[in-house]
């Protein structure tokens, strides 16, 4: 057990380590001295000699190797960074250090601080409600299979799914928020100040989330279920005496949410990593609607990075948490 | 420990005659409708089994043996299926009764023993758990105390070591242990009536030797009674006192284990005995198979629902095998010995065209008639 999670957390760190690579090489080869450049032309005409942007380069790094300057950023993420330059002002950057946002002016890790709670919040509240709305919704349809109930619930997944999110969360936000004013204010309210006033801010978010999401959580949960309702074991229970409701949620549901949480795992990473639309739509001021803005001319780079590393991270985290809990979550499955 | 914690609704209250055997079925039909049309699983199934008594269903994949014994504790789905005759349990009628009374009688005065324990045990819950949930079902115990009786009963099927054992998951278990567990599950509640679904099929033939022998003494120590669902007629000699050979969902044969063993006067009896390999007889004895395979439920043949298969259909004058469903009456050997069958002279057949070619070491070589005592054999040792 434990050395399989040590084995696990390494090659977990490997595959963060080999993405902040790629994503670090990728964006450093595609732009190149264009940060440099940029800076140069906004000193105004005239200004910016060739030995001036020389100076700009050498500032910035630019004059140094790719490998040299992978080296500075990532040593910067473990002891920080005495000296940065954006725009030719020089900022200090402690250790976690991924930069300097040139949105703001701060250092990125400040603000991917500032905008997380948004995001999680979202993101544990949504993701609460699709799996216990599915799960639910799933089992019942597993127990009526075959009635008008469970037609329904089939059928309206598949017109759930084949609506686009944004236009779910849009019609909710214009309706709902907008209109009737029954949700009057979204967005993300400190959590640690009004405990109250963020649930009922978060609210309309969450239901969007939960129930466009809850459809294809029901209709995975119906067909594991309907798989266990023929399992012998459940024959057994049965011929015991038990009574269907047990039947139905401790042996059952027992067996078939495995599978659901696996996946669960996975969408939540996804949800963690921020909902650009959701936070855009509600105005939620959260990590997925920070990396949309940053991709804005001129790209902000360390920004964009931080929000590739974070969600490579939590992907990573994710499946390492999923495969310990299998684990647990089946006796069979021993990962010694 | 009472057993008695089911009530009877008052609706049905028949006094239980204590002569009465613990389980009449009469007349039992159960179809399943499909999209293809009706299945006729069991078709007019009557039979009785009395305390400390064992009955032997025996027939191949099909032939409504479990489909018979499932309806016995009621969990078929009444919405998918159909049923009508009478199971009277204690003097008690089952078919119709409402699911809270059933629940009651489930794994409590009536439990059963699933064919393969590696898929009848939740994988997910010990041992321990599934055996006490069904004591604490019928039982107002504590957690504690219903731990207690499970390793007690896995104590008693012969699990070394039950109290460290049943905090085991089935797949820790071995076949033959896992089977004994399930055996201890249905047991806990000390049942009156026992219904084991094949219970040795997926084990090896040492260990179904020890579950036989252990269904055995459990039998005599409660004296349940006991229904033996099998198609391994060696498991019947063992242990059945009365036997019932099944075809495509009715009987075709029923009487005493040793009568229908050594004088069975159905071809499809005679085609059962004929298909079991036997190392200690004689190499000249062959193994028959029984030609085709078993009769299609929706659309069954008509006449005997075994003329498609049956090689002695021309002894029968008129065409009758395919026209006629024959009655399950006595035969020549008086009236604790049912066939179904229009053969008129099925003893003489059997000795004279049957027996020669499976078991050669039963006939006499000089006149080539059946060896009287021979023919009688001891049942144990078919």
């Amino acid at each position: 057990m434990t050395g399989f999670i040590v084995r696990r957390i390494l090659s977990s760190i490997l595959v963060v380590i080999l993405t902040s690579m790629f994503v670090f090489v990728l964006f450093f080869k595609g732009l190149g001295d264009s940060p440099a450049v940029n800076y140069c032309e906004k000193l105004g005409p005239g200004k910016c000699t060739t030995a001036k942007l020389d100076s700009i380069k050498h500032q910035m790094g630019f004059d140094k190797s790719l490998a040299s300057n992978y080296a500075t950023w990532a040593k910067g993420i473990f002891v920080g960074r005495d000296k940065v330059y954006v725009d030719g002002k020089e900022y200090e950057c402690p250790a976690p250090c991924l930069g300097i946002s040139i949105m703001t002016g701060n250092t990125v890790t400040h603000d991917l601080k500032q905008k997380y709670p948004a995001t999680l919040t979202l993101a544990v509240g949504g993701a609460t409600m699709y799996l216990v709305l599915g799960v639910l919704l799933g089992s019942l349809a597993a127990r009526w299979r075959g009635t008008l109930a469970d037609r329904l619930l089939v059928g309206s997944s598949l017109i759930v799914s084949s609506v686009p999110f944004y236009l779910v969360a849009l019609l909710a936000w214009i309706y709902l928020s907008l209109q009737l004013k029954i949700f009057p204010e979204t967005g993300y309210y400190p959590i640690s100040e009004n405990p109250a006033k963020t649930i009922s801010w978060m609210m309309l978010p969450w239901l969007v989330i939960g129930l466009t999401n809850c459809t294809s959580y029901a209709r995975f949960t119906r067909g594991q279920m309907v798989e266990t309702l023929n399992e012998d074991y459940i024959r057994t229970a049965q011929a015991k005496g038990v009574k269907t409701n047990r039947v139905l949620f401790k042996h059952a549901l027992r067996a078939a949410i495995v599978p659901v949480i696996t996946i669960f795992g996975l969408d939540f990473a996804t949800l963690l990593a921020g909902t650009i639309f959701t936070e855009r739509i509600f105005s939620i001021d959260g990590i997925g609607n920070w990396g949309l803005t940053a991709l804005s001319t001129p790209i902000d780079i360390n920004v964009v990075s931080a929000t590739v590393l974070v969600s490579a991270i939590l992907v990573v985290v994710a499946n390492l948490l999923v495969d310990i809990l299998y684990s647990f979550l089946d006796p069979r499955v021993s990962i010694a | 420990m009472s057993t008695d914690t089911f009530e009877r609704p008052s609706d049905m209250a028949a006094p239980a005659n204590p002569d009465d055997p613990f389980l009449i079925v009469e007349d039992l039909t159960v179809k399943f409708p499909t999209h293809d049309g009706l299945v006729q699983a069991v078709t007019d199934l009557s039979y009785t089994v009395e305390r400390g008594k064992t009955l032997g269903i025996v027939g191949e994949s099909g032939s409504g043996k479990s489909v018979s014994s499932m309806a016995v504790l009621g969990l078929h789905d009444p919405k998918h299926t159909r049923l009508s005759g009478s199971i009277r349990v204690n003097g008690q009628e089952v078919i119709g009764a409402p699911e809270d009374h059933m629940r009651k009688i489930r794994g409590n005065s009536i439990a059963m023993i699933f064919q393969d324990a590696l898929t009848a045990l939740h994988p997910f819950y010990t041992i321990g758990d599934q055996i006490s949930e069904g004591y604490r079902i019928h039982h107002r115990v504590s957690k504690s105390d219903a731990k207690k009786r499970a390793i007690e009963m896995l104590d008693r099927v012969g699990i070394p070591q039950a109290n460290r054992r049943v905090d085991d998951y089935p797949h820790q278990f071995s076949g033959g242990m896992r089977q004994r567990a399930m055996i201890a599950m249905a047991l806990v509640n000390d049942p009156q009536l026992l219904i084991a679904d094949e219970p040795t099929t997926a084990l090896d033939v040492t260990v179904q030797a020890q579950i036989l022998d252990l269904l055995q003494d459990l039998q005599r120590e409660f004296n349940s009674a006991v229904i033996i669902i099998t198609h391994d007629l060696g498991v019947v000699a063992e242990l059945a006192d009365t036997t019932m050979v099944m075809y495509g969902g009715r009987a075709v044969e029923y009487g005493a284990t040793r009568e229908i063993l050594t004088h069975p006067e159905m071809p499809y009896s005679w085609g059962l005995l004929g298909s079991i390999p036997d190392v200690s007889t004689d190499a000249e004895a062959r193994l028959v198979p029984i030609p085709g395979n078993p009769p299609s439920l929706l659309n069954p043949p008509t006449g005997c629902s075994f003329h498609p298969r049956c090689p002695h259909v021309d002894k029968v004058p008129g065409d009758l095998c395919r026209t006629t469903l024959p009655d399950l009456t006595p035969g020549d050997r008086g009236d604790n010995h049912l066939k179904r069958c229009h053969l008129a002279n099925p003893g003489e057949i059997y000795a004279v065209e049957v027996l020669p070619e499976i078991a050669p070491d039963l006939i006499d070589p000089e006149t080539g008639e059946m060896i009287p005592e021979l023919a009688a054999v001891d049942p144990d040792e078919v």
